[in-house]
């Protein structure tokens, strides 16, 4: 797909209504309402304590918001339960990165299928043929993934024992072997540094055009989200206060204020 | 010599059942974090519901698969009866709900069955095995068999994605539901055969024990003590210590004077004490390690 035709969609693939979310009198998330357009790359920026996590814990259902809703193709995602995100085409990273610490690598890949296949326990300890069928295409998706990541050479350690950017490539390779619609990174810069950050919005930008993702980054970095999204949604205290291309968000006055000064950090 | 190889292999063959009720120790541990204390009286139960299909008549094989799928059931509804509503209450709110699970269940199989002992049948006899006089036909079957059902549970969580499912929503359960796994699915499933394992111990130590509700108090002591040398996070390890402790149970009970078959279990007690303090993760435990 084209950039340009994607930009003419007119229905979003993702739409928060008026989300808030409220922990005892706390209030972490205030009226948000935003449009996530199908093929772009959002970023979702602010201070510390602005949202942003609890955004993405919203839309993937680690928190239920106390009004408004999440509209995924126009249909709420706020009645499923959380293991049933998944199917719909939505998958996540995390900041401090949560891989199965014991498991291979391959095995947390692996894992990252499980929305894609339809087994239960008595057809897939028999490994019927269907199933065989099934499994053997899912093995190659998990192969041309690690290999897509560079992850091949360590398919078989345990993912505890990797050095930090590469869990977090392997969680990354968990989240795309789900195929997901949107993914969602949550700081996936953090931690890294300047070479591997500006590999990293290569990266980003890579996986959008070439497995037709929607993406959905927040991050502190700004200069990987002013040079990788295309629409930028800025928060701060829980509420939006900028919405547009990068440099629109990056002039804006109140985003400067909300920074103080700390806009190019 | 004689001596020394014949205690080792008893040691074997009633490590076989300690491995057993230590696997289904750490199977519901690793599920939702806690021990199991009617463990047990769970293998009891499920004892006596073989004991009495035999009793009417079914053939004992018959009698071991149906019990093992009546257990797997039981377990299932106990998890979601009793365990699911008390999944976030507190630590100590779950050992009461474990320790009155024990009481319930030990006083209705008196209740049913009285508290008379019950001699259980094998189905391996009890002669010498293939000539040998230090291993009997039972002891012999009741490794075989417990190889199996170790042999079936591998192949299972190593090499089916269901299996895999289990672990991975063992190890994070907040990511396993992102990635589509139904996680109350796998910890009832997780329940499910941690008391068809249970069952299969229950089965062949009874036997060897006699059949009576308080059959399981000392087995599932040393299923503690072979669950914590093994590491409680490592169904491979449990199988290990279960192997360890009931050799090692032998061979103190044998050469050590004074301490003869009455001070067998203190053994147990002491095994566990010796391993929480040098070293807690156990054998082959993973230690934790918390981000904070």
């Amino acid at each position: 797909m084209t950039e340009d035709r994607l930009a003419q969609s007119h229905n979003p693939l993702l739409s928060v209504r008026d989300l808030s979310v409220a922990f005892g009198g706390i209030v972490a998330l205030n009226g948000v309402s935003f449009d996530m357009q199908r093929g772009h790359i959002l970023g979702l920026i602010g201070p510390n304590g602005a949202g942003k996590t609890t955004l993405f814990n919203c839309l993937s259902r680690l928190y239920q918001p106390s009004k408004g809703d999440i509209l995924m193709e126009g249909a709420s995602i706020l009645t499923r339960p959380p293991y049933r995100i998944a199917e719909i085409g939505i998958s996540r990273t995390f900041q401090n990165v949560a891989l199965f610490p014991n498991l291979s690598v391959i095995d947390n890949v692996r894992v990252g299928t499980h929305s894609r296949s339809n087994g239960n326990i008595v057809s897939d300890s028999l490994k019927l043929g269907q199933v065989r069928r099934a499994e053997a295409a899912l093995e190659r998706k998990v192969d041309e993934i690690l290999g897509y990541l560079g992850l091949r050479g360590v398919a078989h350690a345990v993912a505890a024992e990797l050095p930090f950017v590469t869990q977090k490539r392997v969680e990354l390779a968990r989240a795309l072997a789900a195929e997901p619609k949107i993914l969602l990174l949550d700081e996936p810069a953090g931690g890294l540094n300047h070479d591997e950050v500006h590999g990293l919005g290569e990266l980003i930008r890579r996986i959008r055009k070439e497995r037709e993702m929607t993406v959905l980054l927040v991050e502190h970095h700004m200069g990987l989200v002013m040079s990788t999204a295309d629409h930028v949604v800025a928060l701060n205290f829980g509420r939006k206060i900028a919405e547009g291309t990068p440099s629109q968000v990056q002039s804006d006055p109140q985003v400067i204020e909300a920074y103080l000064g700390n806009k190019n950090r | 010599m004689e001596l020394l190889s014949n205690q080792i292999l008893a040691g074997i063959a009633t490590g076989a059942i300690y491995a057993c009720m230590a696997l289904a120790l750490v199977m519901i541990y690793q599920a939702i974090g806690q021990l199991n204390f009617a463990q047990g009286e769970m293998a009891m139960f499920s004892t006596f519901m073989a004991w009495q299909m035999i009793h009417w008549g079914a053939p004992y094989w018959a009698a071991f698969v149906l019990t093992l799928m009546l257990s797997f059931a039981g377990g299932v509804v106990i998890e979601r009866l009793l365990f699911r509503p008390l999944a976030k209450a507190p630590i100590l709110t779950n050992l009461a709900g474990f320790l009155a699970l024990f009481a319930i269940i030990n006083s209705v199989a008196g209740l049913i069955w009285d508290f008379t002992i019950k001699p259980f049948p094998s189905p391996f006899g009890s002669s010498p095995f293939l000539g040998s006089r230090l291993v009997s036909t039972h002891q012999a079957g009741m490794i075989g068999v417990i190889l199996l059902v170790l042999a079936v549970l591998f192949v299972f969580l190593r090499f089916t994605r269901m299996g895999l499912a289990m672990r991975a929503a063992a190890a994070q359960p907040e990511s396993a539901r992102l990635v589509g796994i139904d996680t109350n699915r796998m910890i009832a499933l997780g329940w499910g055969m941690a008391a068809a394992v249970g069952a299969v111990a229950g089965m062949l130590i009874a036997p060897v024990v006699f059949l009576d509700p308080n059959m399981m108090g000392g087995v599932l002591i040393y299923g503690f003590a072979a669950a914590v040398l093994g590491g409680l996070s490592s169904p491979p390890g449990a199988v290990v210590g279960g192997f360890l402790v009931g050799i090692i149970e032998n061979l103190v009970g044998t050469y050590v004077s004074g301490v003869g078959n009455e001070l067998k279990l203190p053994i147990a007690l002491a095994l566990i004490v010796i391993v929480l303090v040098v070293k807690p993760s156990g054998l082959f435990g993973r230690q934790e390690i918390k981000r904070v």
